[in-house]
């Protein structure tokens, strides 16, 4: 049974049809990712997943439950983690602030001060500024804060979205190689990326979103040689 | 230095004329006439001439920060031009009084007067010193250099003489302008002497020149020679256990100087005193659903009211009264009900956010305020009659019903609303609270629950209100609906943005500020909006995290600092 699988899912903002019947499925381990133009639907995706938004139509399953319309706090016991688009660090609060509300969701103490260790050793940056306030981070730093933050919240389901957003490539490189790493050590990701040859390099599979719907879908190797995806999303002719 | 001066001549000018649009606007708006009834020392310096000369001090202060790279004498020079120049509108002021009122004022030719109040005879003798038309204007050219002068020395002396003269200045200022209070609590403090203190420091409510001059040297002495500083300085050095017995030392005094009070400022003041207390207990509540929680609620008054009206309807002895409890037996009832408005309007606005939710609340706060007037509610509120016979408190049997007893309930209120609210702000609820304002999704994502969040913060705030409307109402002993208009949710959120957001210490300094100010100034109330407004664009300018900023807000300036120049250091590295 997949660790989350999404049947047929229709979400709407007012009268506008954002979702138009999607159906994914990730297994537990894999990376899986979603790509898609501008306003095809991403962010709305995750965002229903992870229960910000409640679809109208159709169900989602999360390590054999129905989350369908569960509210987002109460996912987060369920370790389902999402690092929003555009970041979302709390700009007020320092570096060490960020990661302790990451793990407002949890009590246990020493499973916590491992986390800490764990995400400075995948982003020793955030180490060298643990005192500094957010808001004054790079975006780059801010990134990989949102991330560590919520790898705070210990998720067996991690989704990511447009992690690369504004970054220089030395950067995008840092944060790709910290997502493979944290698969490595067992967290499932859902990575949706504007950046499609990125995201397909590390992915094990892909979707591709186009006006609300799932258009294509295959292993991420195979994608990449697809002619239809070279063309659009790849730059290629 | 003349061609510095040449050079400089276009901001000179600039600056001039900014220090007379405030000094013509003073004026003409009768600022100046109306608070030159309140002497500062003797009969000669008043509040008015304060005001006359603020816009050319404030401008020698600012030619003086650009002249940072010139020497000194081109400086001073450039400050008297500058204050002298800026006197020419009241110049001209002073011509057209003197053709168009007072030359004019038997045939009646042109009635200025009729369209501008104060192109007064009175304001013309005032601007000219009543010496005459001619001199006078020559003196006033003079006094603005000389003001400009020292709006430059301001920013200009070595560092030991400025602070010794700005400290002095202020001291002065402030004895001069509360002469009454002051004189008040001297009184009462050597009431037992027999010495008169007050005859050799005041003379007709005001300061006697020679205290002022004794006044003034000893706060510069004090200045100079940097007490301030070295005091904090030799507090850092005290061993930890030392500060500790220090700070004990400090509370118990704090504790007393609290206490006595009321009792050396007299009954007037006493009642201002309370006022303070009401609104230190609202503003500890709205900031927490403001500053901490971030929901803007431009409707506070609407728990105020709820407050007073369930304790005046509870303990009334009048024909409203529904049940003989006491102020002490009704009191949780009324934050109860608070709490449960709180929750109940709370709903509503859930998923609204900042301008809606603003707009939202402060239509609750006049629907509540039109529903106690309604007829409809009358049976239960009283209608437009309000509540009447609302007993005071009373403690073992004494009745609190001087305004020195209800100031301790007050306090009381207070303290314990600043400790819950530190409690509060230290707790895991702090947090989410926190969290929320800054971004509700993420907030949510981290295992919040905004719904819970965002009601808990509506109704502990609610509490506070109702809190200080119960002891209000049981204070004024009868209350309608008129007394809960928007301008106390206005002033509470005044108050605390004043203070700074968040800050606890900062909402006693605001309320002390917005609220107090105003009730010393009584006489002055006509202008009492307007200084108010002036008050809040100068602080959004100068001081955008208010007086007192939270700690936190505090570091964070601190923070953004240290990396700027980090982020300039690398870069020229
Ligand atoms: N709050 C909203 N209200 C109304 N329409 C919305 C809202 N948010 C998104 N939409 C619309 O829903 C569609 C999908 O938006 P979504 O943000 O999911 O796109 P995306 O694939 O994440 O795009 P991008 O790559 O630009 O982030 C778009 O047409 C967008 O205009
Ligand atoms: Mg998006």
């Amino acid at each position: 049974m997949a660790m989350l699988e999404i049947n047929d899912i229709h979400t709407y903002y007012g009268n506008i049809h954002a979702l138009k019947g999607i159906s994914l499925t990730v297994e537990e381990g894999e990376i899986v990712t979603l790509i898609g133009a501008n306003g095809a639907g991403k962010t709305t995706t995750l965002r229903t997943i992870s229960g910000l938004l409640t679809p109208r139509e159709g169900s989602i399953s999360y390590l054999g439950n129905d989350i369908t319309g569960v509210p987002a706090h109460d996912l987060v016991y369920q370790r389902m983690a999402m690092v929003p688009e555009g970041r979302g660090v709390f700009a007020k609060l320092t570096v060490q602030e960020n990661l302790e509300m990451g793990a407002y969701s949890r009590n246990d103490k020493e499973g916590i001060a491992r986390d800490f260790e764990r995400v400075f050793e995948l982003f020793p940056r955030l180490k060298e500024r643990r005192k500094q306030v957010a808001g004054t981070l790079s975006g780059g730093e801010q990134q990989m804060l949102a991330t560590g933050r919520a790898m705070m919240t210990s998720p067996r389901l991690l989704m990511l979205d447009e992690p690369s957003m504004g970054l220089a490539p030395v950067l995008v490189d840092a944060v790709f190689d910290a997502i493979v790493e944290i698969n490595k050590e067992g967290t499932t990701i859902l990575l949706v990326e504007q950046n499609a040859l990125m995201a397909l390099s590390i992915a094990n599979r892909g979707y591709v979103l186009q006006t609300g719907q799932i258009v294509l879908h295959d292993d991420a190797a195979a994608l990449k040689q697809n002619e239809m995806v070279q063309k659009a999303y790849l730059g290629m002719d | 230095m003349f061609n510095t001066l040449q050079e400089k001549f276009p901001l000179i000018q600039k600056f001039a004329l900014l220090g007379g649009i405030v000094a013509i606007y003073l004026t003409a708006v009768g600022v100046v006439i109306t608070f030159s009834l309140r002497n500062l020392i003797g009969t000669f310096v008043s509040l008015g001439h304060v005001f006359l000369v603020l816009g050319a001090v404030g401008a020698g202060v600012l030619i003086a920060q650009q002249f940072k790279d010139e020497d000194d004498a081109s400086t001073y020079v450039a400050g008297f031009l500058t204050g002298a120049m800026s006197s020419v509108s009241l110049i001209l002021f002073n011509i057209v009084v003197q053709l168009f009122v007072v030359q004019a004022s038997e045939e009646g030719v042109f009635h200025l007067r009729e369209m501008f109040v104060n192109f007064s005879p009175d304001s013309l003798a005032f601007l000219t010193f009543g010496q005459g038309f001619l001199f006078g204007n020559v003196l006033l050219f003079f006094l603005f250099g000389l003001m400009g002068l020292l709006g430059v020395s301001f920013i200009r002396l070595p560092e030991k003489i400025r602070r010794g003269w700005i400290n002095g200045l202020i001291w002065v200022f402030s004895v001069g302008l509360f002469s009454e209070n002051v004189s008040q609590v001297i009184r009462e403090l050597f009431k037992y002497s027999g010495t008169s203190f007050n005859k050799i420091l005041f003379t007709q409510k005001a300061l006697n020149p020679v205290a002022a001059i004794v006044l003034f040297a000893l706060t510069f002495a004090f200045g100079y020679m940097g007490i301030k500083t070295a005091t904090s300085q030799k507090w850092a050095a005290m061993p930890v256990e030392k500060q500790k017995t220090g700070r004990i030392v400090i509370t118990v005094m704090a504790v007393i100087f609290v206490a006595a009070l009321p009792w050396l400022v007299g009954l007037f003041l006493s009642q201002a005193l309370f006022i303070i207390g009401m609104y230190v207990m609202m503003g500890l509540g709205l900031n927490i659903v403001v500053g901490y929680a971030g929901l803007l609620d431009l409707g506070y008054v609407a728990f105020f009211a709820f407050g007073a009206y369930t304790m005046g309807i509870l303990t009334t002895t009048g024909v409203l009264g529904r049940s003989d409890l006491n102020f002490w037996t009704a009191l949780p009832f009324a934050m109860l009900v608070g709490v449960l408005w709180g929750v109940l309007l709370g709903f509503p606005v859930l998923r609204m956010r900042g301008d809606y939710l603003a707009i939202v609340t402060l239509g609750f706060g006049e629907i509540i305020r039109i529903l106690a007037l309604s007829n409809w509610l009358a049976p239960l509120g009283g209608g437009a009659q309000g509540v009447l016979h609302i007993p005071q408190p009373e403690f073992f049997g004494l009745s609190m019903n001087s305004p020195q007893a209800m100031y301790y309930l007050v306090v009381l209120g207070a303290v314990l609303a600043a400790f819950v609210t530190i409690r509060l702000r230290d707790s895991r609820l702090g947090r989410q609270w926190m969290a929320m304002r800054e971004d509700e999704d993420v907030a949510e994502a981290m295992g919040i629950n905004l719904v819970q969040t965002k009601l808990l913060a509506f109704s502990i705030g609610a509490a506070f209100s109702a809190l200080a409307g119960s002891i209000f109402a049981a204070r004024l002993g009868n209350i309608f609906p008129h007394s809960f208009n928007i301008l106390i949710s206005i002033n509470a959120l005044a108050l605390i943005i004043v203070g700074g957001l968040g800050s606890i210490p900062g909402v006693v300094v605001g309320a002390i500020i917005l609220i107090g100010l105003p009730e010393m100034l009584r006489e002055f109330a006509e202008y009492r909006l307007l200084m108010y407004g002036i008050l809040l664009i100068i602080m959004m300018i100068v001081k955008p995290d208010g007086f007192m900023p939270e700690a936190r807000r505090r570091q964070e300036i601190k923070d953004e600092k240290d990396f700027l120049t980090e982020q300039a250091a690398k870069s020229e590295g």
